[in-house]
């Protein structure tokens, strides 16, 4: 009975967490989207021949398509008048239509979406196969030399800009073996490059987490404990180790989150991968205020989410967390 | 303690399941695309095979409709306009087969071609032509360029009457705007929601903003008995916004031609084993932009001086890495009929320069820069970054002013800033790449930029009433066309409201897979149907 009702406040708890971050999600998705339409509001530049440039290229700007632009996106309207109606429509769900494409912007990310979200998971995933494993071997012997190389190669990795790091993986990949795609979204294999790209940058800084942990578990008492109660090493890191070192590594993923949606934005435009950041460079360059709020919005949701998986994640490893 | 033990290795499962399950999302993503599709052009597109051209270019696909992306359909030989152009600028027959004006020049007749057929198989009509161009009309693009009072359709005939003669009219016709598709590519509302046009390939998937897939369409050589099948049976058009990336994709094999390379990518290209490079001359001049209305800039002296202070061969050699393109007048030598072989040169003469701003009361402070009536002599310069050689001249251009006692100030922003600052007022000067050959007949072009009022890429609160007189009788019917064009061109050597820097030519990585790549000056055509496999 005390487990049954232990499991119910558990419960209650993980729902009023829910709670506080839905009303987390709704004040990022007003801020965000009020923020976005102020800033590209202050951008210099004339929004109408922007964004007759972003639809009809630089040759065909004129101010008649200009003018027309402006007409037809009733761009003239007040500031306050055009933020209200942003407003509104946002509490209907509706996101407004694209000023380049002229689509819904709804459609519009539904679309992108799937690629980064692939993209995104597929780093993340990889990004935890390599850094965290080799953490925990680069822990286990500190200052020994897997510990020594694995820094260096973690403080150069870090240290190069993605789209560098993305490019040498492709002229070692593709062009000098010929092994995978350099670009484009529908080769077989062509997301392998863009999500290392992004998963050995993750992978750089949560290897050293993972190691640090692994090193405070592993001259901890209750570790040495495990040790001379008669447990193998092995025995001893599934039993009392894994579970220590994972709680640092998976709540610092929800810092290295930041990483991965900036790295995605430049990573996509490398990679020329169809997703949300690509689409988001390219409507600042658009002045298409609906698309930066749309995108801005579902990036800023995307955070929230992942955060919330992080927290859910580490009251499910830690149980003093759920006390 | 035993519900801890019993409890945690179910948590430790569902932890393990949960990753488990995630990876395999990203890795099978590889068949499972079908992203990014248009809802009514939604088709799964296929992994390419090696028996597919894939064309890389830096242009995205903004949309369906011919204003916004149509010239990336008419280069890809999906959509086809009235007429067609040769490398020399010359009209030929495309939908339309013959036309003819009026005596009094102001009713044109385009007979269409007979048996042409759209891509879902219904017949071009030539109703379903004149929507086609009445749409266009009504949407930017070239033909406001011409007073068009009326088009009609009579027998297998489109005709379009004019208000005034206009006598490159028919050059409008083989702009992209006004391509022709398919009564069902447009929905209730004359939105374009599928693209159906003519041409010698159709679309087969769609993938917006980034790529599309073309096949041969075996009907096209109907209506054309002499014309061979192209070789090529299947293409590929993939928008990749980064350079790097485009050469990358040659160098690695996946991409078969890659368009708007940058120097450093050409110097990478020139031993690759996989492609070669292809390059020609366009009708395309690098020019400074100038507000001669500017309280610094309406004195010629002071325009001459600036066009003496820039080292032309210099920025060509350094910054394109082709010493020829350092422009000698405005018109480049592939415009042949405008390019004036006696026109002296513009040259560089910082010396004369100083004396010029000299004799225009600009005197030398103890900063080097020059002074007049207690005025800096500061400028702005706008440019952009759709090409990328543009930021750089401009900061050669800056260096080479500062040399001459002119402080100039670079504003690197977006192509519109200049349109826009013609019409506030503000600009000041602006360096941006003017492409004469938009419409093949540069007349409908220099018009806008040189007439009376001056236009948002060309001149800027400058007119010349002779120059004005010789457009206009160019764009009727001109029997001096020879001596107004030269005057044209001499007008705009000597008064210098636009200040000519370089001529650009356009390099294309060709693989080496392929033979027959040609380069189409005027950038209307890939030329996919001519290319064959080289083995």
């Amino acid at each position: 009975m005390n487990i049954v009702h232990g499991d119910n406040r558990a419960i209650a708890s993980l729902f009023s967490a829910l709670g506080r971050r839905l009303l987390q999600a709704a004040l990022v998705a007003l801020l965000v989207g009020t923020l976005c339409f102020f800033m590209t509001r202050m951008l210099p530049g004339d929004m109408a021949y922007r964004i007759a440039a972003g639809r009809y290229g630089y040759d065909m700007v004129t101010s008649a398509a200009a003018d027309a632009v402006r007409h037809e996106l009733g761009l003239d309207r007040p500031l306050l008048s055009a933020l209200a109606d942003w407003w509104s429509k946002l509490w209907h769900l509706d996101l407004g239509l694209s000023q380049v494409t002229g689509q819904p912007v709804i459609h519009e990310i539904a679309e992108q979406l799937v690629p980064t979200l692939k993209l995104s998971v597929l780093a993340l995933g990889l990004s935890f196969l390599i850094g965290p494993t080799i953490g925990l071997l680069a822990g286990l012997r500190p200052g020994g030399w897997l510990d020594r190389s694995t820094l260096t190669l973690s403080v150069l990795l870090r240290a190069l800009p993605s789209f560098l790091l993305g490019l040498l993986l492709v002229l070692i990949f593709s062009v000098q073996m010929g092994a995978l795609p350099a670009a484009g979204h529908d080769d077989h294999g062509s997301i392998m490059l863009p999500a290392l790209t992004l998963a050995l940058g993750l992978a750089a800084v949560s290897s050293r987490v993972a190691r640090d942990a692994m090193v405070s578990v592993r001259s901890s008492a209750y570790f040495a404990f495990a040790l001379t109660k008669g447990l193998t090493l092995q025995q001893a890191l599934l039993h009392h180790g894994i579970r220590n070192v994972a709680v640092p590594v998976i709540s610092y993923l929800g810092v290295q989150l930041v990483y991965l949606i900036e790295g995605v934005v430049l990573v996509e435009t490398i990679f020329a991968w169809p997703g949300i950041g690509h689409a988001l460079v390219h409507a600042i360059f658009g002045r298409d205020v609906p698309m930066i709020q749309g995108t801005a919005l579902i990036l800023g949701l995307m955070f929230v989410i992942f955060n919330s998986l992080i927290d859910v994640i580490c009251s499910l490893i830690d149980p003093r967390r759920r006390s | 303690m035993t519900d801890k033990y019993l409890a945690a290795p179910t948590r430790r499962h569902l932890l393990l399941t949960a990753l488990a399950g995630v990876l395999p999302v990203g890795f099978a993503s590889g068949d499972a695309l079908a992203h990014g599709d248009h809802p009514d052009n939604a088709h799964a597109i296929a992994p390419v095979s090696t028996d597919t051209l894939t064309v890389v270019g830096p242009w995205e696909l903004t949309g369906l409709d011919p204003s916004r992306a149509g010239y990336i359909f008419t280069r890809m030989a999906v959509a086809e306009t009235l007429l067609d152009i040769d490398d020399a600028g010359q009209l030929r027959p495309a939908l339309a087969v013959r036309w003819v004006v009026s005596a009094d020049k102001l009713q044109w007749r385009f007979t269409l071609r007979s048996n042409s057929r759209y891509h879902d198989g219904s017949p071009v009509t030539p109703g379903s032509v004149l929507n086609a161009l009445k749409r266009a009309q009504a949407r930017p693009g070239v033909l406001t360029l011409a007073d068009i009072r009326n088009m009609s359709t009579d027998g297998n005939d489109i005709v379009v009457t004019l208000g005034k003669r206009f006598a490159p009219l028919p050059y409008l016709f083989t702009h992209s705007t006004t391509q022709v598709l398919a009564p069902a590519s447009f929905d209730a509302n004359s939105n374009v929601k599928t693209i159906i046009g003519t041409g010698p390939y159709r679309i087969t998937a769609i993938s917006l903003p980034q790529q599309f897939d073309v096949e041969r369409f075996d009907d096209y050589a109907a209506s054309r008995p002499s014309l061979k099948l192209p070789t090529i049976r299947r293409a590929r058009y993939l928008s990749v916004s980064r350079t790097e990336t485009r050469t990358l994709l040659v160098q690695s094999g996946q991409a078969d031609m890659a368009f708007s390379l940058d120097p450093p990518s050409i110097r990478r290209l020139q031993n690759s084993p996989q492609a070669q490079l292809i390059s020609a001359m366009l009708p395309r001049t690098t020019y400074l932009k100038l507000n001669a209305g500017h309280r610094f800039l309406n004195d010629v002296r002071v325009r001459q001086a600036i066009s003496l202070g820039i080292e032309r061969s210099g920025i060509a050699k350094a910054l394109l890495r082709d010493p020829e393109l350092g422009a000698t007048q405005l018109f480049p030598p592939a415009m042949r009929q405008w390019h004036q072989d006696s026109l002296p040169p513009l040259r560089t003469d910082p010396l004369l320069a100083r004396q010029l701003l000299h004799q225009a009361g600009w005197i030398a402070g103890t900063d080097g820069i020059r002074y007049r009536l207690g005025q800096r002599f500061e400028l702005k310069l706008l440019t952009f970054v759709d090409r990328p050689e543009l930021p750089l001249i401009a900061a050669a251009i800056q260096e080479e002013m500062r040399q001459i006692g002119i402080a100039v100030r670079v504003v690197v922003g977006n192509s519109s800033d200049i349109p826009a600052g013609h019409r506030s007022g503000s600009l000041e000067m602006g360096l941006t790449a003017r492409n004469f050959g938009n419409l093949p007949e540069p007349v409908a072009t220099l018009l806008q930029d040189f007439g009376a009022d001056g236009a948002d890429w060309g001149a800027m609160n400058w007119s010349d009433p002779q120059l004005v007189a010789a457009l206009a009788r160019l764009s009727e019917e001109d029997r001096h066309a020879v001596q107004d064009r030269a005057l044209v061109a001499t007008t705009l050597q000597r008064e210098l409201p636009v200040i000519p820097i370089v001529w650009y030519r356009q390099t294309t990585a060709v693989s080496k897979r392929l033979r027959g790549a040609t380069i189409d000056p005027y950038e209307r055509s890939y030329r996919i149907s001519q290319l064959e496999w080289a083995r």
